[in-house]
Formats: structure tokens, sequence, C-alpha cells
């Protein structure tokens, strides 16, 4: 590089030039190797890439934490100069709250009874892990998070990842210390949903796009745009009753629903374990990874 | 004179810190921000990197070491394997292969060299993807993704060149 010393003959130059060339187009190779792997052999790769993203956890973690707070930080100062009207809105919808649980406390009570009379064997309660979201890559093609909770916290493939606000996905890869939140806009992302008060059947179907797109409806069912879609609890794959979204539009053969769960908002991220083992645990190794 | 091995181990360190740096860029590429819709306008950092890296300095960033990023950023983004590793060294191989276009010209040309480039970029992205999942993927992310990333190039690359300068103690 100094071009102190005489450079090297024409002979040796040539071959390292070959050398490079080869070097380069094995790692083309390689890439598309690998790439033809990711499609055949799903659990290996989520094996593989578990353990990476495991070994990372903890950078992540760290590096995610200053950015967190400072959101945080603006958040506060932000509630802090309309305290004011928060508080009457939080009054009013108290009040609205208060006959809610009422409402609430009445069709518990009755809803006893009737077990009682019909001997009826209630669904497992649910028990939730928490974690926090610590990477999302964004982008055009990865509609996934990372969360710093693993199987040593007893994250399974396959249980859903929820807010307050609703369903946010599907936990498709999980390591000890982290684990990947497949979100419902994702392209391979299928919800069973029901539309609440119709309760017709379908299935939400991720496109990479911000809306995900109702399919599979039976035929002539109506759903119109405002209605409100849950998880079904088909296929054991997610627990029942949860909010998805709201139907944003409907025009010909295509129907969006806006999420409930915004995705840059999502900090904290509840996990349900409901004790359902689901369509993706059938999966002989993906359960082996998570035991491990 | 002849370096001494204290002064060999020292240019070694620096010569390292290309590949550190594109390392830490895909760490950051990851890290939640909470803003609107970032989701869809994400630049592709590591692009930058391993151009800029092409065009001034190539040795210092040779295929191996963009194999290894594109792997790591597939990996950690959740990807499937080799995409981003193909794309990117698609960039390198680019650069390297029309280097008299672009070593040595004014910045304008080079940003607009990248531009070409990146375009040439998100359409391999876009077409590895739709092969992929065999359906063709909604490419609106994408062209937001590309002009985000556009804008990033001078800043990024002014900052790379800084620490050419002072770290790599080359020109």
């Amino acid at each position: 590089m100094v071009g102190q010393r005489p450079g090297p003959g024409p002979r040796i130059v040539a071959i390292r030039q070959m050398a490079q060339r080869f070097t380069y187009a094995t790692l083309v190779l390689a890439s598309f190797a690998l790439l033809m792997l990711s499609k055949a052999d799903t659990a290996l790769v989520d094996g593989v890439r578990a353990k990476v993203v495991d070994a990372f956890a903890p950078i992540l973690d760290a590096v995610s934490r200053p950015v967190t707070a400072g959101q945080e930080m603006v958040a506060t100062v932000h509630e802090m100069t309309r305290l004011h009207e928060e508080n009457a809105r939080l009054r009013e919808e108290n009040e609205r709250l208060l006959r809610w649980q009422t409402a609430a406390r009445a069709l518990e009570a009755e809803n006893a009874s009737l077990r009682d009379l019909l001997d009826y064997v209630p669904a497992p309660t649910a028990r939730a892990i928490s974690g926090r979201v610590i990477g999302d890559h964004g982008g055009a093609f990865a509609h996934s998070v990372i969360l710093n909770a693993g199987s040593r916290d007893g994250v399974r493939k396959g249980q859903a990842a929820v807010t307050g606000d609703g369903l946010v996905g599907r936990v498709a890869e999980v390591g000890r210390l982290s684990s990947r939140v497949l979100l419902i806009t994702d392209l391979n992302s299928r919800v069973p949903v029901l539309v609440e008060t119709t309760r017709t059947r379908a299935i939400l179907a991720g496109d990479n796009r911000e809306r995900p797109r109702l399919m599979r409806l039976p035929n002539g069912a109506a759903v119109s745009s405002g209605d409100r879609i849950v998880t079904s609890g088909h296929a054991g794959a997610l627990p029942p009753g949860i909010p998805v979204g709201i139907v944003a539009s409907v025009t010909e053969g295509l129907i969006e629903v806006q999420p409930f769960v915004d995705r840059h908002r999502l900090e904290y991220v509840l996990v349900a374990d409901t004790g359902l083992t689901g369509i993706l645990a059938s999966d002989p190794s993906a359960s082996d990874g998570a035991d491990q | 004179m002849k370096p001494t091995l204290g002064q060999k181990l020292d240019q070694l360190a620096r010569n390292l810190t290309p590949f550190a740096l594109t390392l830490i860029l895909v760490v950051l590429d990851l890290v939640p921000l909470h803003l609107p819709s970032m989701a869809r306008v994400a630049p592709m950092l590591t692009v930058v990197a391993v151009f800029h890296w092409a065009v001034y300095r190539p040795y210092l960033l040779p295929p191996s070491a963009v194999f290894l990023i594109g792997l790591l950023q597939d990996i950690l983004g959740g990807t499937p394997l080799g995409v981003h590793a193909l794309v990117l060294l698609s960039v390198h191989g680019i650069v390297v292969w029309q280097n008299r276009f672009l070593a040595g010209k004014s910045f304008g040309i080079v940003w607009l060299g990248f531009a070409l480039i990146l375009a040439a970029a998100c359409l391999e992205v876009w077409v590895l993807m739709s092969v992929f999942h065999g359906t063709l993927i909604d490419a609106d992310a994408l062209s937001h993704q590309f002009l985000t990333t556009l804008g990033f190039y001078p800043p990024l690359s002014w900052l790379l060149i800084r620490w050419q300068q002072t770290i790599l103690r080359v020109d």
C-alpha cells in the first residue's frame, strides 16, 4: 500500500485476483444455498436463528433501554402539559366504567349460577409472561419483533402475544433469553378470527402492508366497515376472544382490517400461556428446542 | 523503516473498525425507535456502509466481511437467510467492478452512483423475497425505504469519511 517496496510480479497479481474472484463466487453461491435451506428446513434455520438472537439479546436489551427511557420522559412531559383535560376525561371514563362494573358483577353472578346448573368445566386460565421489545428491524419485509423473554421465562412457540389493545402476533421462534414474535401484518401470518357481532369465521392474512386482509369468508357472509374482529380460537392456535382489529374498508373481494395494536408503540408485550398446545407445537423439533 | 509489532497491531485494530462499525449499524437498525411509520421507512444503513467502504477502501471490508454482515442482518431481522448477504455482496461487487466511475469523483457523482446501486439493491431484495414467498410483495414500503436511505447517505458517508481520516490515518 505504501509503494516503497517493489510490487509483486504480474503473475502473483493475476493469481491473487483469481483467488479473490473465486472467494466472491463462493460467497454468492453460499448465500443462494442458505436461501434454499431457509425454504427447505425451517426448523433448523429457526433453531440457529434463535441461538444467535439469544447471543445478541443482552446487547439489544442494553441499546434499546435509553431509547425507551427517552420515550417515556417525552411521554411524561407531554402528559403533564395536559393534566387538566386528561383528568376530566378520566373522571368521565371512570363513571362510565363504574356502570360497566355493575353490569359485569351482575353478569358474573348470573354466569356462575348458570355454570353451576350446567356442571360447566371452565377453560384453563391464561398465565401471562411479560417481555420488553428489544428489537424491531422494520423495513418492508420483516414484520417481526424480538422480545427479551424466552424459554427460561416460559415462552413457547405458537403462543399469542398481546397488549392491552389487542393481539400483536404469535411467537415464531424461542431462544433461552429471547423470542421472536411474528406480527399479524407479516406475509406468513394467518390467524383464525371471528367477526364479533355476526360470529362469521374467517382467516386474517397478513401481506406485509399495514392492514391485513380477511380471507376464507363463507359465501354470502356480510361484513361491513366498523365491525370488530376477534380471535376465534379455532385450530387451538390462539385463545379465543382476543381483540384483533376493526374492519377498515370493504371493497370488491378485499376486506382490510386496521389492527388495534400500533407497531411503533409496542414496548411491553404479554405472552399468553394458555396451556393450549397449538398447531405449531405439533412440530416436534420446535417443542424440543423450547424445552432445552 | 520497518514498523514495530506494536505499530502493526495498532494498524490492524484500526483496519478492523470498518467491519465493527458496520456491525454496530446492524444492531442500530434493530433498536425500536417507537416512531410512527418508522417500520415502513427504516433506512438500509448497512447498504450505505458497504457502498462507502467499497468505493473508498474496498480492502477494509472484503467480500467475506460483507457476507457475514448480511447474514447477521438476516438472522436478527427475521428475513430468509442469505437475502441481505446476497444484496450486500452485489452492492460490493458492482462498486468494485465499476470503481473507475466512482473512485476519486466528486460527492455529487458518488451520491448519484449510490442512488443507482441502491435502486438495483432494492429491486434485488424485492425479487428475492417475492420468489422466496411465491407471491408479488407490496413494494410501497420499499420505495419509502429507498428515499430515506438516499437521504441518510450524505450524513453517514460524511461521518465515515471523517472516521477514515482520523482513525484509519490514511489520506
